[in-house]
């Protein structure tokens, strides 16, 4: 173990230190808000090029623009859903009580995000594909996903020992992630009339740059808001995880 | 092996989700009316929903008469590796809740009118697929054992997990109805119920420890 040597040598940042309720609760506290200005910001921006912005569509005329709402709540659907089991999987590895909070702060943003992705996008099929919805592969496996977090929440909220419902949502959140591929793959051979995405790192973009600016622009946003509401909801937890302990206690007294 | 006696013990427990799936089954046509090229048409689903639900009906007794006495404790303590004792419970429960449904499962095709090839790609279908039900109805089993509305929460956990499963077995048997070949979804379904068995009793074994802390 020579290697480990030199590095012992330099003061080397810990990771752990903010694995602690007590050590992250001022820090989230601290970022939450400048993401939440962020995230109004982008959103305003965003919204702007968005709506005024950006060219009209020459096949779906002014109907595309729900795009700008209806792709980054997708994105975010995942992603979080991604975060959600990332946290639950750090919290099983490590025994972290802070990661199975994150895990379970993030679920309602998540649930939200695939709820609004949902109704945007039957917003948007109506005008453009003629119906509120089809079965379709992505819709529908955007509409399993939604089943998921409503599964995660539901045994999380059935099971009164905290660190039990943690640990139980975090092997349904893995076991959860490992079967999203499966279900998108099984859903695509059966069936597919979702557009296919405008949006590929090889080739380039086909949509107009401005409005490629805009959606991106909207997607740090929901970034932004989803890292915000769930510090704060994380805070939340904290709170009343920890009420009996003294620092809670400290906290709640000044704050009174 | 003694999973396999206590089921045999209570065959009542067995007949109820057969009976259950036959039901289900046959209040389709029902519903929906005699027309015998609109049940061919949802024959294949309907038989796979009906089997699916009647599968998820018989999990919640899985895990639960063991835990109810103790003898799931015993095991967790015991000499043999948690997930592998899941294996052979799940090898249980599977010849006891979801071999009758395989075995049964042609006859309702026949009351959807499906011709003789599908019937037997159907029971192929059923009984490749339905061992990934099971596996991964186990880690929802452990999951909610000893919950206030186990049950409900059960089919909530389940059911999304589930539609892969689903979707791949109806392919199949609407496949051979189309004159194509089934192959291709059966091995798809016997590579899930492999992947299953590969990963489900791991997780299902946490998921008994987690239950019992």
């Amino acid at each position: 173990m020579s290697s480990a040597s030199p590095q012992a040598a330099v003061p080397v940042f810990n990771w752990f230190k903010y694995a602690s309720p007590q050590t992250f609760f001022p820090l989230a506290g601290a970022l939450a808000p400048w993401f939440a200005a962020i995230a109004a910001v982008l959103c305003v921006a965003g919204l702007y090029i968005g709506f005024f912005v950006a060219p009209t569509d020459a096949q779906q005329g002014e109907s595309y623009r729900i795009i700008f709402i209806h792709v980054p709540a997708a994105w975010m659907s995942m992603l979080i859903y991604l975060a959600m089991a990332f946290w639950a999987g750090v919290g099983l590895a490590f025994n972290t009580r802070l990661s199975g909070m994150m895990a379970t702060a993030l679920a309602p943003t998540g649930a939200w995000f695939t709820f609004i992705a949902l109704w945007t996008g039957a917003l948007w099929g109506k005008p453009t594909w003629g119906t509120w919805w089809v079965w379709d592969a992505r819709l529908t496996s955007e509409l399993l996903l939604l089943f998921l977090y409503f599964g995660f929440m539901a045994l999380q909220a059935a099971i009164d020992d905290p660190r039990r419902a943690d640990k139980a949502g975090a092997v349904l959140a893995l076991v959860g992630v490992i079967n999203i591929p499966i279900i998108y793959f099984s859903v695509q051979w059966w069936n597919t009339l979702h557009q296919g995405s405008s949006v590929s790192l090889k080739s380039a973009p086909t949509m107009a740059m401005t409005m490629l600016t805009g959606m991106l622009v909207m997607v740090f946003a929901a970034w932004a808001y989803a890292i915000a509401a769930a510090l704060w909801r994380v805070r939340c937890i904290i709170l009343e995880r920890e009420r009996r302990s003294d620092w809670v206690r400290a906290y709640l007294g000044t704050a009174r | 092996m003694r999973d396999l006696t206590l089921a045999w013990r209570r065959r009542s427990d067995v007949f109820t989700s057969v009976i259950f799936f036959v039901i289900v089954a046959s209040l389709f046509p029902l519903g929906i009316g005699p027309e015998g090229k609109l049940l061919l048409a949802i024959g294949p689903g309907v038989v796979w929903v009906a089997a699916l639900l009647a599968s998820m009906l018989a999990l919640s007794r899985l895990f639960a008469a063991d835990y109810a006495d103790g003898t799931l404790e015993q095991m967790l303590i015991g000499a043999a590796p948690l997930p592998v004792v899941v294996i052979a419970k799940v090898i249980a429960h599977w010849i006891a809740a979801n071999l009758p449904l395989v075995l049964i499962a042609p006859l309702l095709g026949l009351q959807y009118g499906l011709p003789a090839d599908a019937l037997l790609v159907l029971a192929l279908a059923l009984a490749l697929g339905t061992p990934s039900l099971s596996l991964i109805g186990a880690i929802g089993a452990a999951l909610t054992l000893g919950l206030r509305g186990g049950g409900v929460l059960l089919a909530l956990l389940v059911l999304p997990l589930y539609a892969p499963v689903l979707i791949l077995g109806s392919l199949a048997v609407e496949a051979v109805g189309a004159g194509l070949s089934a192959q291709p979804y059966l091995l798809l379904l016997a590579a899930l119920s492999v992947a299953a068995l590969s990963l489900a009793p791991w997780a299902a074994a946490a998921a008994l420890r987690i239950s019992y802390e």
